[in-house]
């Protein structure tokens, strides 16, 4: 369910064919209520469905947001177990391209704040099949953040029709020695860039993509520190009270005596997102930043 | 940008140095790899070379003046550059590792004005990297991983330069720490049993095994009631006759060979050290290294001092080749211009105050070696012999020895060994 799903096929054709295949009892044009739907979705959920919830995109998620936190996240709580809710919200998050302030935001972290509710995004077409089918399937509520720049790329995805990820599992996507880089969604293609880039000076890096932000896969993250002993955190959102701010915690409690720098952050800029084409490329963090970052943490000039 | 000079660690031991002379005077031009100063160590009087471009600015410690590793000593930069700010830093820090400088003997003016200048609060904006680990305000900055591998590894932290931003030792500086001389790591079980080379070049090949429980127990336990080396001594009587009759006719043969009673003991000890392996070894914290082969130290009395060079693989040398190295090296030593490598690394070293008409003396043990033997002059005394007393040449050695690592026994097996070849030297031919 969702604003222009069904019979528009969804706004970015996410949900391309579905009205035909499965129907309208089960493929539903919401009104533009998001708070309203999201309500529903819980509902449903409570009655004994999987719902799923598209909002077009997470910034209108922030209507939503009381349904979300306060109905779903908390039922099972405080019903005493009686009611799980299996409902995935999803849609597109983080930054487009020229959409200004109000539609670019990457609000992962406020999601992951809270007990009672999972927070997954994907960055590879593969990982995001098996990881909605694991949400879908999953018995409580899931956030699932696509990325809206990224919905043009193309990768191999696996045909099996049961293929899924756990959530709760990070993936390395390169492995290396020198440096680990952590990023998500947008940031792991950067990630995987910089890191070819630094190749060839002979910069080793280790690139791990936590994939689900709750709950977070620290162990991965911190055996490759325990190797690597410098770390940089990449991500697209802003970076107070950001998802790499909890990493860089957990890094610092769990593998204090493992590192050889300070951890760095490369975080998008702490400004509202401009409109303009220049400053917005400036406020993403984009490959030469995280080199840079690199170089910094490997103590090379 | 203006370049800092620092004092820099010219030989293992070091902890500071003193000026002897400058080469270069404030507003001489300078290149990179020219001489810039003379620097005197605990051992050696060392040439410093520069490490940048530019002009000599300023000359802070003067001539006669020490001062501790890694603190600022002279600033070289661009002619008309601005080095206040590098100035400033010069002030003395108040935990500085070793004893502060020594008052200047020179007549020469001290940088009074940049001493009594206040410290600048935040050292974090300099951004220049190779300074001394303690350049911020006299605190060391280490990174917690290399904090961590310094501990592990026993190595003191206070001798490192840091090369990260202020000065921060990291992981890399304990890497290259690690593979100087005399720190080597434990080697796995599987190859303890093979000798592995040493970083020192030419000094003799190595292999640590673990120390048991035991051992590590018996060393914490003698640490704590006499200082850090728990020494105790052996004293042996040895008749010289036969090793003085081969050496008079060993110099009979050629009287370029110039042999001394000295040079023999010299190849006994060696001998005998490579026959008692658990003598040629020395204690390491967690492990006992023994030596392949005896690398001999033999004190020198110098100047004002002593040194101990080093006849490496004592034990495979000829007694001419022994005698040739030992006059070359002391001859060096008494002009101070031994290289680090000359005067490290022994296995066992040798004390001789025989010419001084000692009888008996013990010495004390140069860690990390195992022991040293003291040696006392030879006299004709009346000693017994079949029912009869005779006159004999009697030498009196007296052996300390390191009890972490040598036993007793071990020691006084090593030394009946000692005794028996010089009594009867035809041994070293056997």
């Amino acid at each position: 369910m969702g604003e222009e799903v069904a019979a528009y096929d969804g706004a970015y054709k996410v949900t391309k064919g579905l009205l035909a295949e499965f129907g309208p009892k089960r493929v539903i044009d919401s009104p533009i209520t998001e708070l309203g739907f999201a309500g529903l979705g819980v509902g449903a959920a409570m009655a004994g469905l999987r719902p799923i919830i598209e909002f077009m995109t997470f910034n209108f998620s922030i209507l939503a947001t009381d349904q979300i936190i306060n109905s779903a996240a908390k039922m099972l709580y405080m019903s005493g177990g009686q009611f799980n809710i299996p409902i995935v919200f999803r849609g597109p998050g983080g930054s487009a391209f020229q959409v200004s302030s109000q539609h670019s935001q990457a609000i992962e972290s406020w999601y992951a704040y809270f007990p009672g509710i999972k927070v997954v995004m994907p960055s590879t077409p593969a990982d995001a099949k098996g990881l909605l089918k694991s949400a879908i399937r999953d018995d409580d509520p899931v956030i699932f953040i696509e990325q809206e720049r990224m919905y043009g790329n193309k990768g191999e995805v696996p045909d099996d029709p049961d293929f899924t990820i756990p959530l709760g599992v990070a993936d390395v996507k390169r492995e290396g020695k020198d440096v680990t880089i952590v990023a998500r969604s947008l940031m792991v293609p950067i990630a995987l860039k910089a890191a070819d880039k630094l190749q060839e000076q002979g910069v080793s890096c280790e690139v791990i993509d936590p994939r689900t932000i709750r709950p977070l896969d620290i162990d991965t993250i911190i055996n490759s520190v325990k190797k690597t002993n410098r770390v940089v955190l990449a991500e697209e959102s802003h970076p107070i009270c950001g998802v790499n701010a909890e990493i860089s915690t957990q890094i610092m409690e769990r593998a204090f005596d493992f590192l050889d720098a300070p951890i760095k952050r490369v975080s998008a800029a702490d400004v509202p997102m401009p409109y303009a084409k220049n400053l917005e490329n400036l406020a993403i963090p984009d490959v030469d930043r995280v080199v840079a970052a690199v170089k910094e943490v490997a103590y090379l000039d | 940008m203006a370049s800092k000079v620092i004092m820099p660690k010219l030989s293992p031991t070091m902890e500071e140095g003193q000026i002897a002379r400058w080469l270069k005077k404030e507003g001489d031009k300078v290149s990179m790899g020219e001489p810039l100063a003379e620097i005197d160590t605990d051992k050696a009087t060392m040439e410093m070379q520069a490490l940048a471009n530019g002009v000599l600015r300023k000359i802070i410690i003067n001539e006669g003046e020490s001062a501790p590793l890694g603190q600022l000593i002279a600033v070289i930069g661009e002619a008309d550059e601005d080095i206040s700010g590098m100035l400033s830093e010069a002030a003395p820090k108040p935990s500085a590792p070793t004893p502060t400088p020594t008052p200047a003997p020179t007549p020469t003016s001290t940088p009074v004005a940049v001493e009594s200048e206040p410290q600048p609060s935040a050292p974090a904006e300099t951004n220049g990297h190779a300074q001394p680990a303690v350049a911020a305000g006299g605190r060391m900055i280490v990174s917690p991983l290399a904090a961590r591998m310094a501990a592990e590894a026993g190595i003191d932290l206070r001798s490192l330069q840091g090369s990260g931003p202020n000065g921060r030792i990291i992981k890399r500086d304990i890497e290259a720490a690690l593979s100087q001389p005399k720190t080597g790591v434990a080697v796995g079980k599987a190859e303890a049993a093979k000798f592995q080379p040493s970083a020192v070049a030419t000094a003799s090949a190595y292999r640590d095994e673990p120390a048991t429980e035991m051992r590590r127990t018996i060393a914490r336990r003698l640490v704590t009631s006499i200082g850090p080396v728990p020494h105790f001594f052996l004293t042996t009587e040895i008749e010289m006759d036969r090793a003085a009759e081969m050496r008079k006719g060993i110099n009979a043969l050629d009287p370029d060979l110039k042999i001394s009673v000295n040079d023999i003991i010299i190849k006994v000890v060696a001998n005998a050290l490579v026959q008692h392996p658990g003598v040629n070894a020395s204690f390491q914290d967690k492990f006992i290294r023994h030596y392949e082969h005896a690398d001999v130290g033999v004190a020198v009395a110098i100047e004002d001092g002593l040194i101990t060079p080093v006849i490496r693989a004592a034990d495979q040398k000829s007694l001419s080749q022994i005698a040739t190295e030992v006059r070359e090296l002391a001859e060096r030593a008494r002009n101070r211009k031994l290289k680090p490598e000359e005067y490290t690394g022994a296995t066992f070293s040798i004390s001789n105050l025989g010419m001084f008409g000692i009888d008996e003396f013990t010495a004390v043990i140069n860690p990390p070696e195992g022991g040293i033997l003291a040696v006392g002059a030879m006299t004709a005394k009346p000693v017994v012999r079949d029912n009869e007393i005779v006159i004999r040449q009697m030498m009196r050695v007296t052996m300390s020895c390191d009890h972490r690592v040598i036993d007793g026994a071990t020691g006084a097996k090593f030394l009946q060994t000692v005794k028996k070849i010089l009594e009867n030297p035809l041994y070293l031919v056997v």
